[in-house]
């Protein structure tokens, strides 16, 4: 976390307001239609109030004071998204930083040459020894070395990564600590995630995504109708024997136009990258944030996403005539040279449950027995008079058999029982007696049935995928609570299983790593590769997971939903807003011609000046007390849709209605304390 | 005032029972289903596609369906302009009325009905002869509610089909609303009609001694048979001058509840044909609740505003408190009252009482119902797109609330449906607001007015809101047989028409090119009471933000004025 709060630092307040005025360039501003408008009015504003200090015009202090907060209004905004933005380049320059001057020894030939990392072209190949930095991301093609990949996923542990496989893709800033490799660069110098990544969250260069641009088409439509609204009100005024002021019209204009969800939509969709990189996820397109939100199919792995990667013991079923102690203590001693996770588990289950200890064994006189694909067993000789052999259930009665003995009837039982319930069982015997069954099981990951249930909750189907049996994977299902598996899959099993689900209308997320996972990516609608996967995964897919952690893709879903939720909100809150504007501001404009109209004045305004200026001052105002929740984004629950929309619009549906109300009068309180007008 | 009240409360209950079989009867004919009606119907329409030659099984893109009916509607208005200009040397005219001699007046007529405005800026028994009245009028009554009804039907198949371009036959569509809809409910409507006193003949008008000795022309004609399309096609154009208020086409108390039944029966039965063509009726009853809301809120007010009357002229003690100028005393306030929210929800256009007489608050509410877009039950089909607009507009602006991108009834609401949407609120919006700015600083605009000051106003934004929202019904104080208003009128009345009608069909290609996303707990509902409130609050809203400005200066200040004391 400390990576974090030293870049939060980083962003300095001086080159936010900066940036802020270096927004008001209309060139730039264009690309936010709601508030080019705003910006029109305000240079008309301030010419005008220019020619009132010339003429002396009794308005003149009116009219500054209208341009000023006009102003306000624009530079909030663009306050707004050089917030977001600073946030978002500070963590990537973090990031970037890693990178900077890599000295990178290029392969032309059989030479090497010494280049800046920066000049690397996709294609290049580099040569990478212990101790240097990986200068570009790429794949290895040739040779193998532990990597330290902490720089960009926090994790110590050093990885491998190795030609070939599913372990030869690297990242720029990372460091090789022993051996070497030769790495094919994959990008164009500019054109690497973290450098799309960086674009993703610069408000200038920032693509819209498809919600942004119908969003930004509605609030242009209702811009333009509150602009045909308002400019209408002069030759009406004019019938009515009577003319409204320029300033006093555009200010009415400015309050009405959606100001606050237009200031604040590229903040929003920037703070949306913001959360993904905090999660230490890289996306590649806006678009894919987006749909995330809108995700409804989830497939996921079994193996590492579900469960813990490798089977454990969690039980030892003693045969007929065989204390579970006795069947204990031989399983451990035949696992005792068994490196893999499921034989060390064997050994801690032994100690745990039974109170084992680890057996000296240089005491005895033993002999480790490796497990070979031919004998399709493992074990531990002693004293050249006692074998003791593990093993799956064929191999072991072979082993038995030849030996006299024979396989007794309630350990067949219990190795089918096992198996019906998804585990796998191992036989232990004991020269020619059979001692009993270790059973093995994937361990679904503690609290996983809960997060499946929230997605179900949000509407959110979750598939599982597994290689195993049909029988294993329903018991897994079952267990972790997934809505539906697919047994016996293929690694093209997902690619034709993301188009089915798609031609029905669902839009699908899923996490990979592999080469073969590499088309579903593709195809999947929002594919997030891990970091540690390969190179084809990650080009593949368009979001990459530093962290490689499959669970995040439920992060994932929740930040894309978050994201929409925060625009619709303050949609609705604009929108809502405008009612009490416009009981401000329409009895104040013709209070001279029909006074009548004062009833409509209903929060008792103290000048009709001083209820226009309020009216446009809390419009400003509520820009800057609204970036904070533009850039945390709305709180989300895992609820369904009826019920976050019944929240959510009594919040920002009845709030936006009422908060004006209050605001525009206390404001107004204030103004007249102040004798700002009279 | 209880059986004011109750005469409202049986009035909308039998409109909700009519609602259901004429819905499902919509839904099945649109559906190609079997109906009790086809033993009659189905050679008639065999019959028709033979001699046009139109083939029946022929799928439209969006573009060749708007297409089609552009040209067809325009082709309408040159019959209908040719005739009105040479009634004069055809037959069936004992009055031996002349063509229109005034060009703009027979264009302004031509567009008025083609557009299922009926806007009248003449006046029926002095200025046009039987035939005119029959092949002219009341052919186009039937024709614009026909082309209505289909654009509301091929915006429904945009949402039922999926990965598809096609979105129906125009001409199919349109011959299939006339046989098996129109048709027979005008047929029967017209019938009754006749029993209950609306003439129906082709005789000269009759001249008659009076019981005071003064002499007087009673106009004739072949009533009953277009009164009956005029409300069922919310056409509303009046055979006489009086329209519903005349005996000859509306006598009776009974006729009076029947013509009212007849302007809304279609256009509340389309959202649940809607549910059943969708396959969710609870999304149809969504759609029909929010209408009727807004209904009730409506006939409210304007209730309210005429049973409470004018404070002025009740203190001089003539009559009672509330305000009969203006209405016939067959129907009384809740009468006429009714009648008038019923005409200008929907957008029909009859009358059977003076607009123009209403308190102002009873007068901002016709009014407000045409600005809000005909959304009210609206025009036939006229009515159910433009709240269904409304509701991808609703649905797009909270939807998001939800965290998903919104969608409606499987649909995905993107940019594309949010830029047809947002220009079908937009033109006819600006229409009206921009009309009216010009005719109220214009001299030719304010020289035709009959009253001054905010009522004035009101009567600008009456005439624009009405033509261009396609309604026809006038504040009669505006003379509006000008050059200006006729011409400025027809081209409102166009652009209120076709300027909703094709980003509707637009809407309608564009959805029906997509998936249908399927449901789930994640999906922004939109068959339940909150939706239809929501619905009611964005139609209020985008309304109200709109036009709050214009008519806060018109009818609002009016009343605000007559409160204290000051006519005009």
């Amino acid at each position: 976390m400390s990576k974090k709060e030293s870049t939060r630092m980083n962003i300095n307040s001086k080159e936010l307001i900066k940036n802020a005025f270096k927004k008001l360039n209309p060139a730039t501003l264009f690309r936010n239609p709601v508030m080019f408008i705003v910006e029109i009015g305000s240079i008309l504003t301030t010419i005008i109030t220019i020619m009132d200090f010339i003429g002396k015009s009794a308005e003149r202090n009116f009219d500054l004071q209208i341009s000023i907060w006009l102003w306000f209004t624009i530079l909030f905004a663009n306050f707004a998204e050089s917030l977001a933005e600073g946030r978002g380049k500070a963590q990537a320059d973090a990031l970037r930083k890693t990178r900077k001057d890599i000295k990178a020894k290029k392969l032309i030939g059989n030479k090497t040459e010494v280049v800046l990392g920066s000049t690397l072209k996709k294609g290049d190949i580099v040569l990478v020894e212990a101790g240097d930095i990986i200068p570009g991301d790429g794949e290895v093609i040739e040779g193998v070395a532990s990597v330290d990949e902490s720089a960009i996923t926090g994790e110590s542990a050093p990885v491998i990564r190795e030609s070939g496989g599913d372990r030869s893709s690297v990242t720029a800033g990372t460091k090789v600590l022993s051996d070497w490799i030769k790495v094919k660069i994959s990008s164009d110098p500019g054109e690497s995630f973290l450098d799309k990544m960086i674009s993703l969250v610069e408000g200038a260069k920032r693509q819209k995504t498809p919600n942004e641009i119908a969003l930004t088409i509605m609030l242009i439509g209702l811009t333009i109708i509150l602009l045909l609204a308002t400019v209408t009100i002069e030759p009406y005024a004019i019938y009515s024997g009577t003319k409204i002021s320029i300033p006093t019209l555009i200010a009415l204009l400015v309050c009405l136009i959606p100001t606050t969800i237009g200031g604040l939509l590229s903040a929003i969709g920037i703070a949306g990258m913001d959360r993904l990189i905090k999660k230490n996820i890289l996306a590649m397109s806006g678009r894919a944030v987006e749909a995330a939100g809108d995700v409804d199919v989830l497939l996921l792995d079994k193996t590492g996403t579900i469960t813990f990667g490798n089977r454990m013991a969690t039980e030892f079923i003693p045969a007929p005539g065989v204390t579970e102690n006795e069947l204990a203590m031989a399983a451990q001693m035949s696992s005792l040279s068994d490196e893999t996770p499921e034989g060390r588990s064997i050994v801690v289950l032994a100690k745990d449950k039974y109170g084992i200890r680890e057996h000296n064994l240089k005491e005895l006189n033993v002999e480790f027995i490796p497990f070979t694909a031919k004998t399709r067993m493992s074990g531990i000789n002693i004293n050249n008079n006692k074998e003791i052999r593990k093993g799956a259930i064929d191999a072991i009665e072979n082993y038995v058999k030849e030996k006299g003995g024979n396989m007794p009837e309630e350990v067949l039982n219990a190795v089918k029982m096992i198996a019906q319930n998804g585990g796998t069982p191992l036989v232990v015997a004991e020269n020619e007696r059979v001692l009993g069954v270790i059973h093995l099981k994937d361990i679904v990951k503690g609290g996983i049935k809960e997060r499946f249930a929230d997605l179900r909750r949000m509407g959110i189907k979750t598939v599982m995928i597994t290689g195993d049996n049909p029988m294993t994977a329903k018991a897994i299902a079952d267990e972790a609570g997934v809505d539906e598996f697919v047994a016996e899959a293929k690694p093209e099993t997902k690619l034709s299983l993301i188009k089915e689900y798609q031609a029905n209308g669902h839009l699908v997320a899923m996490t990979g790593d592999g080469t073969n996972d590499a088309p579903a990516l593709a195809q999947a609608d929002v594919g997030v590769a891990m970091n540690s996967g390969t190179q084809a995964a990650k080009e593949a897919g368009n979001m990459v997971d530093l962290d490689s952690s499959p669970t995040k893709l439920i992060a994932v879903v929740e930040i894309g939903k978050q994201l929409l939720m925060t625009r619709g909100a303050l949609t609705t809150f604009s929108i809502a807003n405008d009612v009490a504007k416009y009981f401000a501001i329409i009895p104040a404009m013709f209070s001279a011609t029909y006074p009548q109209l004062g009833v409509l004045n209903i929060m008792h305004l103290k000048t009709p000046e001083s209820a226009v200026l309020s009216a446009i001052i809390f419009n400003a105002l509520i820009i800057i007390a609204l970036i904070p929740l533009a850039l945390k984004g709305v709180k989300y629950r895992p609820l369904g849709a009826a019920a976050i929309f019944k929240r959510n619009m009594l919040i920002y549906g009845l709030g936006g209605l009422i908060v004006p109300f209050v605001g525009i009068k206390i404001i107004d309180i204030i103004i007249t304390f102040l004798g700002l007008v009279h | 005032m209880i059986y004011d009240i109750l005469q409202m409360l049986i009035f909308i209950c039998l409109l909700v029972i009519i609602t259901i079989p004429l819905g499902s009867y919509i839904a099945k004919v649109f559906t190609n289903q079997h109906t009790f009606f086809d033993f009659v119907a189905k050679p008639i329409e065999k019959f028709v596609y033979k001699i046009t030659g139109i083939d029946e099984s022929h799928e439209m893109n969006w573009k060749e369906y708007a297409l089609s009916l552009v040209i067809f509607n325009f082709l309408g208005m040159i019959f209908l302009f040719i005739l009105l200009v040479s009634q004069g040397k055809l037959p069936l005219n004992p009055q031996k009325l002349p063509g229109i001699s005034s060009w703009h007046l027979a264009l302004n007529t031509a567009v008025s009905f083609v557009t299922n405005t009926n806007w009248q800026a003449y006046n029926g028994e002095t200025t046009v002869s039987y035939l005119t009245q029959m092949l002219g009028f009341t052919v186009q009554n039937f024709l614009s509610a026909a082309t209505g009804l289909s654009v509301a039907i091929a915006l429904i198949r945009g949402m039922m089909r999926h990965s598809t371009k096609d979105i129906g036959n125009f001409w199919v569509d349109i011959t299939r609303s006339i046989i098996w809809i129109f048709l027979p409910l005008s047929l029967i409507l017209s019938l009754i009609l006749a029993q209950q006193g609306v003439i129906q003949n082709f005789s000269s008008y009759i001249r008659v001694h009076t019981l005071e000795g003064l002499k007087q022309v009673i106009a004739m004609g072949p009533v009953a048979s277009q009164e009956a399309i005029k409300m069922l096609g919310t056409n509303g154009g009046g055979f006489f001058g009086a329209n519903s208020a005349h005996p000859f086409e509306n006598p009776t108390p009974l006729t009076n509840m029947l013509e009212m039944l007849a302007i809304l029966a279609i256009p509340a039965s389309l959202p649940y044909a809607f549910g059943k063509m969708v396959k969710n009726t609870r999304q149809g009853w969504a759609i029909f609740s929010a209408m009727l809301i807004l209904f009730v809120i409506m006939l409210g007010t304007t209730y309210y505003s005429e049973k409470t009357g004018n404070p002025i002229i009740s203190h001089i003690n003539i009559t009672g408190p509330s305000a009969m100028e203006g209405k016939e005393v067959r129907f009384g306030i809740a009468g006429s009252s009714l009648f008038s929210t019923v005409t200008t929800a929907a957008s029909c256009g009859a009358v059977n009482s003076s607009l123009d007489s209403m308190t102002p608050l009873g007068g901002l509410i016709p009014m407000l119902q045409i600005m809000l877009g005909e959304v009210i039950f609206g025009g036939v089909g006229s009515g159910l797109y433009s709240m269904l607009i409304d509701a991808f507009l609703a649905v797009f602006i909270v939807g998001l609330m939800v965290g998903r991108t919104p969608e409606y009834i499987g649909k995905k609401i993107e940019s594309y449906e949010m830029k047809m949407s947002i220009l079908a609120i937009i033109i006819p919006a600006s229409t009206i607001l921009i009309g009216s700015a010009i005719a109220s600083v214009t001299k030719t605009g304010t020289s035709v007015l009959l009253n001054h000051g905010p009522h004035g106003l009101s009567e600008i934004l009456y005439a624009f809101a009405s033509t261009t929202g396609n309604n026809g019904s006038a504040f009669a104080g505006l003379n509006s047989n000008t050059l200006f208003y006729n011409l400025i009128t027809s081209i409102a009345m166009i652009i209120g028409r076709f300027g909703v009608i094709i980003p509707a069909l637009a809407i309608a290609g564009s959805l029906a090119n997509k998936k249908v996303v399927p449901v789930s707990v994640g999906t922004f509902p939109t068959d339940n009471v909150l939706f239809s409130v929501l619905l009611v609050g964005i139609v209020l809203i985008i309304g109200a933000l709109t036009f709050f400005p214009a008519l806060s200066l018109g009818p609002i200040i009016e009343q605000l004025l007559m409160n204290a004391g000051k006519l005009f």
